[in-house]
């Protein structure tokens, strides 16, 4: 019979140390974020969203020489690069740079293989779409958007 | 989802855990022999996230596998990306810098450490409580937000490559993981009040799911499982990779193999990789973070094997080159999936709620078991 009383008591008593936990946890700061209604902010430059070309600052335009070492170390094959000759301009010009973000897995191979510095991960993260074709990614395009 | 299938002689009835049911963590389906509340036979079926890992590494250049090494386990990526690229280094006979094999086992215990976490708040809420997983997301989320610095990602992680790693940690990675060792060592209290301590837990952890060391030896169970059983035996300990050798850190085990021992073995473990951490952080070499690694990398003709203590288990790598850059075979040993096989035999004759809990102790991965 004492057994059974003790095991109320000791029962209960850890029912009020914890409670004494979440009692306490009330009074501090709420780290809960409300997202999608509250933004986070990301944390770090580092930050992998979907890869964007980089502007070469003395041109103001992309700094890809279209070699296509990124398109060939790509595991998913996400990456499509078309280029043409133009009269006057040494080597190649880049005319369409298609990013398949369906199938990209954030691996970093193809930063990692550009040796020209062209490409880096964007900070994006907050991406949602209907339809696969939103996330056929017109780079090109992009770089120019922003100006 | 209920069968009945009453005939005269035979009482007993079919029930369908899952694949979509809450505690089976994914979509693992368990078929249940019931007789009333009891389980008399728990057959799990597996393949329902069948992506066929193995065959794509057997289709494409060894490197461009990394990926997929992290969508195994996700909950524990890091662990799975080391195993791989340790067995493409041992084939192809690939230095690594030492500052890279540091920031892999400070970045991998980390992984740990927020795996066992996330277990934790899991295991809880399939008891049926509420509160700790809000705790143990919160710890995790500190871990999520150091990786990211320095792998860019929050969960299915590509960061450790050939020869190194992706990238250099920063200044800010070094402050944040020590921030993070004073607050975790803080938290243990509270886990110990609100989890260890009380008595519904206790109630329904104690001697539920006893897996004797025979048994755990049979169906080669591993990581905190066998621990639990008492068996010490941790591949970090006993064919140390990288560099754990150079660290000083103990391996908890338990002493019934009860669903309880398995929670303390976690709980230490969590711990020892605490200190394995602060050990790391504070003997981490200057150096290159890369290695010379070829771009192409040729698997020379033979096998080659390399075994990593994830999360879970024993993660072993098992890997046949031709001379070309393909693997020829390339068969990966998953921890829960023998973890898994003991279920039959374990939940035969118990309450379905105990069925619960140990699934819940087992801390099971699915898209690991399924590869
Ligand atoms: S991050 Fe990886 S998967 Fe994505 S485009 Fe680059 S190489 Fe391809
Ligand atoms: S982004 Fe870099 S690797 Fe890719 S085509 Fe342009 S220059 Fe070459």
């Amino acid at each position: 019979m004492s057994g059974y009383f003790s095991e109320i008591l000791t029962g209960g008593k850890s029912l009020l140390v914890g409670l004494g936990v979440t009692f306490k946890a009330m009074l501090q700061p709420v780290v809960t974020v409300q997202y999608p209604r509250e933004k986070t902010d990301v944390t770090s430059s580092n930050y992998r969203g979907h890869i964007e070309l980089v502007r070469n600052p003395e041109t103001g335009s992309f700094k890809c020489i279209a070699c296509g070492l990124c398109a060939k170390a790509c595991p998913s094959e996400c990456i499509t690069v078309k280029s043409e000759k133009r009269e006057g301009v040494k080597g190649k010009v880049l005319t369409v740079f298609q990013l398949d973000f369906t199938k990209c897995s954030l691996c970093g191979s193809c930063v990692e293989a550009c040796n020209k510095g062209a490409i880096r991960f964007s900070q994006d993260y907050n991406i949602a779409g209907f339809t696969k074709e939103e996330f056929h990614y017109d780079l090109l395009k992009r770089l120019e958007e922003m100006g | 989802m209920k069968s009945e299938t009453n005939t005269q002689q035979n009482q007993s009835f079919t029930l369908n855990m899952g694949p979509q049911h809450p505690s089976t963590h994914g979509v693992l389906q368990v078929i249940l022999e019931m007789d009333g509340e009891y389980v008399l036979d728990p057959q799990p079926v597996l393949g329902y996230i069948h992506r066929m890992h193995e065959k794509m590494g057997e289709s494409r250049p060894c490197r461009k596998f990394l990926p997929n090494t992290g969508r195994m386990d996700y909950v524990c990526a890091l662990p799975f990306n080391h195993g791989y690229v340790g067995l493409i280094e041992r084939a192809a006979g690939i230095e690594v810098p030492p500052r890279a094999e540091y920031i892999r086992v400070i970045t991998s215990e980390l992984n740990r450490v927020a795996s066992h976490l996330l277990w934790l708040g899991a295991f809880l809420l399939d008891l049926g409580a509420f509160t700790p997983i809000m705790y143990s997301f919160d710890d995790r989320e500190q871990i999520l937000d150091i990786l990211e610095e320095i792998t860019g990602s929050r969960l299915t992680y590509c960061y450790f490559r050939p020869g190194g790693v992706y990238q250099d940690i920063s200044d800010k990675f070094i402050e944040g993981t020590r921030a993070f060792i004073k607050r975790m060592r803080s938290r243990f209290s509270i886990y110990e009040k609100l989890v260890a301590t009380n008595i519904i837990f206790i109630k329904r952890a104690e001697g539920v799911g006893v897996i004797s060391p025979d048994m755990a030896r049979r169906y080669g169970v591993t990581g905190p499982l066998l621990r639990g059983s008492g068996i010490s035996y941790d591949i970090r300990k006993q064919e140390p990779y990288s560099v754990y050798s150079d660290f000083d850190f103990d391996v908890p085990v338990g002493e019934n193999g009860d669903s309880l021992d398995r929670y303390k073995v976690r709980v230490q473990e969590m711990e020892q990789s605490l200190r394995i951490i602060e050990q790391a952080l504070d003997k981490l070499p200057e150096g290159p973070y890369l290695g010379k690694a070829p771009k192409k990398i040729k698997l020379p003709p033979g096998d080659s094997s390399f075994s990593v203590e994830a999360a879970r288990g024993e993660l072993a790598y098992y890997l046949v080159g031709d001379g070309s850059e393909i693997p020829y075979r390339l068969k990966i040993r998953v921890p829960s999936y023998s973890n898994l096989s003991v279920l039959p035999e374990l939940g035969r004759g118990i309450l379905l709620a105990d069925l619960v809990t140990i699934m819940g102790s087992f801390d099971l991965v699915i898209p690991e078991i399924d590869r």
